[in-house]
């Protein structure tokens, strides 16, 4: 390596280490929002005296140490206006830590208290990506910015207004009790789903400069999963991803465009992917407590990375899943999806009164989606005429040139 | 993207590895893996038993020529690995440089594991390796 102790280094290192470092100086100071503003110069201070100095042999409890010391400097500044802060910075100087040797519990409850933390309620869902990103993950602001196409000023302005939120709602620095964990837990297993989509989204010519986010929510879920080892949906989210981003190989064609699902190339998949996925979906149904949203979803994956054609996809199990998965979250398009397994498995004809159902509820107005699978429908029925006028709102509501070509060929073969 | 840390060390290196209390080694060497799996970046890992108990099997003349261990053209013996999925070469030398056994005669190569798309597609046998992965479970 040319430059062992240069930037990329320092922020290899931080990126290991930011989780814990922030967590501790968390639960040392009692203020998330110091907290991080602290664990930050520390950063900046490796940035300057790494690349000069080397790392140090423990560059952990350095951070740990750089934040310390500079939380009780501030607190000995505030002192001079508050009474209670002298207390705590006297308190802070008196109590000697080896940074060292941490309690590794201490450690894994911190790492989770800071995802409950970042991942709260009173954000906006932008703020909790951002702070995730950049408080768990270790990322930087420039980074963060970069893999989500925005300015980084836009970033920290976030971050900033969502530590600033943070403090007003008085959220303290803790795993949630138990009987408010489970719908806590939902939110953080939402932002590591969105950072996942945003990064299987991202297109691949500019992979080189965007940071690697499925990668990163993948490693998200698998530190959740070692956290919250009894939680189904934790397990069931790890597959969702694994078995999501088996896919990725084969969703591109040679000249960028994606390929829909019944058209990939499945030995292109990635099998060890489909491997780790499949795990994770069986430690998730080990739990005893039936799949959640999650788990569902990545059962659904699970039919399809194990079936060697769309023909050869145990359909059945399909329709049964997404009528499991529509019951637990209604929406239209897991609807739709299930009238397609259902016309697969039992054929049009069965699957028409439910997307005609659909239509009538007036539920995807303006998609290209519905029009697309009706008419699907409707010419396998051979309802040719019929098929044509559904086919036809298709082209005009699709937004995807790629897309629509397909669609106007379909309409051409009628 | 996979790293290998691959883990040498010499004859002399090993020797001292026998000094070390064996309850204490297994401690120390879980801590690490621990560490690993907390940071979600643990894909594999294995140790490898002493190279005095392995074979050579040498290729130089036909038919090939077998012989006892240990591996005698180097000082630096392999003994064992770690498979990481990290964002970055950097990454990987950051945790290489945490392995927990290290001194004199210790050393550790970083070397990048290509995926399996950085191979022709078209191939008959890369096709078949994807779904060889999935029927032995391989990572």
């Amino acid at each position: 390596m040319s430059d062992p102790t240069g930037r990329a280094a320092v922020a290899a290192v931080w990126r290991i280490e930011s989780a814990k470092v922030v967590g501790a100086l968390a639960r040392y100071t009692g203020d998330f929002a110091l907290a991080e503003d602290l664990a930050q110069e520390a950063f900046a201070e490796a940035l300057v005296t790494w690349p000069r100095d080397g790392v140090p042999r423990n560059p952990g409890g350095w951070l740990l140490t750089v934040g310390r010391r500079r939380a009780i400097d501030a607190f000995r500044r505030r002192a001079a206006a508050d009474e209670r802060y002298a207390a705590l910075a006297r308190d802070l100087g008196e109590g000697v830590v080896d940074a060292g040797e941490t309690d590794p519990d201490q450690i894994d409850d911190d790492v989770l208290a800071l995802m409950f933390v970042s991942c709260h309620p009173v954000l906006s869902p932008e703020a909790r990506v951002a702070l995730t990103l950049r408080v768990v993950g270790g990322l930087t602001s420039d980074e963060i910015a970069r893999a989500f196409l925005v300015p980084t000023a836009t970033v920290q302005a976030r971050i900033t207004r969502a530590k600033k939120a943070l403090g007003a709602a008085g959220v303290p620095f803790e795993v949630p009790p138990p009987e408010e964990r489970s719908p806590r837990l939902g939110s953080v297993l939402s932002v590591v789903y969105v950072i996942f989509t945003e990064g299987s989204s991202a297109s691949s010519g500019d992979r080189l400069i965007r940071f690697d986010l499925a990668g990163e929510a993948q490693r998200l879920a698998r530190v959740l999963a070692r956290l919250m080892p009894g939680e189904p949906e934790v397990h069931g989210l790890l597959a969702l991803l694994e078995l999501t981003a088996a896919r990725f190989p084969a969703r591109t064609a040679p000249d960028g465009s994606p390929v829909l699902l019944e058209h990939q190339d499945r030995r292109r998949w990635d099998r060890s992917a489909i491997v780790r996925g499949r795990a994770a979906l069986a430690r998730a149904e080990k739990v005893g407590r039936g799949l959640g949203y999650y788990g569902l979803q990545a059962a659904i994956a699970e039919c399809h990375a194990v079936a060697p054609s769309v023909e050869e996809t145990d359909w059945g199990r399909v329709v049964m899943l997404y009528s499991a998965l529509g019951r637990l979250a209604p929406s239209p398009v897991v609807d739709l999806n299930r009238a397609v397994a259902v016309s697969m498995a039992q054929g049009p004809a069965a699957a028409l009164p439910i997307v005609d159902e659909l239509a009538g509820s007036g539920a995807l107005a303006g998609s290209h989606l519905l029009p697309t699978v009706r008419g699907e429908l409707l010419t396998r029925l051979g309802r040719v005429e019929e098929a044509r006028v559904e086919l036809g709102r298709a082209v005009e509501l699709c937004g995807n040139e790629r897309e629509r070509t397909v669609l106007q060929r379909k309409l051409d073969d009628l | 993207m996979k790293y290998m840390l691959i883990m040498r060390a010499t004859d002399e290196a090993f020797a001292s590895m026998g000094q070390i209390d064996f309850d204490q080694m297994l401690e120390t060497v879980g801590k690490f893996n621990d560490e690993l799996i907390r940071a979600g970046v643990l894909v594999a890992a294995e140790g490898l038993d002493d190279a005095a108990n392995g074979v050579v099997v040498d290729y130089s003349a036909e038919p090939p020529v077998v012989t006892d261990g240990p591996y005698g053209e180097t000082k630096e013996l392999f003994g064992g690995f770690y498979i990481l999925n990290v964002a970055s070469k950097e990454e990987a030398v950051e945790w290489a440089k945490r392995l927990p056994i290290q001194g004199p005669g210790f050393k550790t190569e970083v070397r990048r594991v290509p995926t399996i798309d950085e191979f022709p597609q078209d191939n008959p046998w890369i096709q078949k390796e994807r779904a060889w992965r999935e029927a032995t479970g391989q990572l």
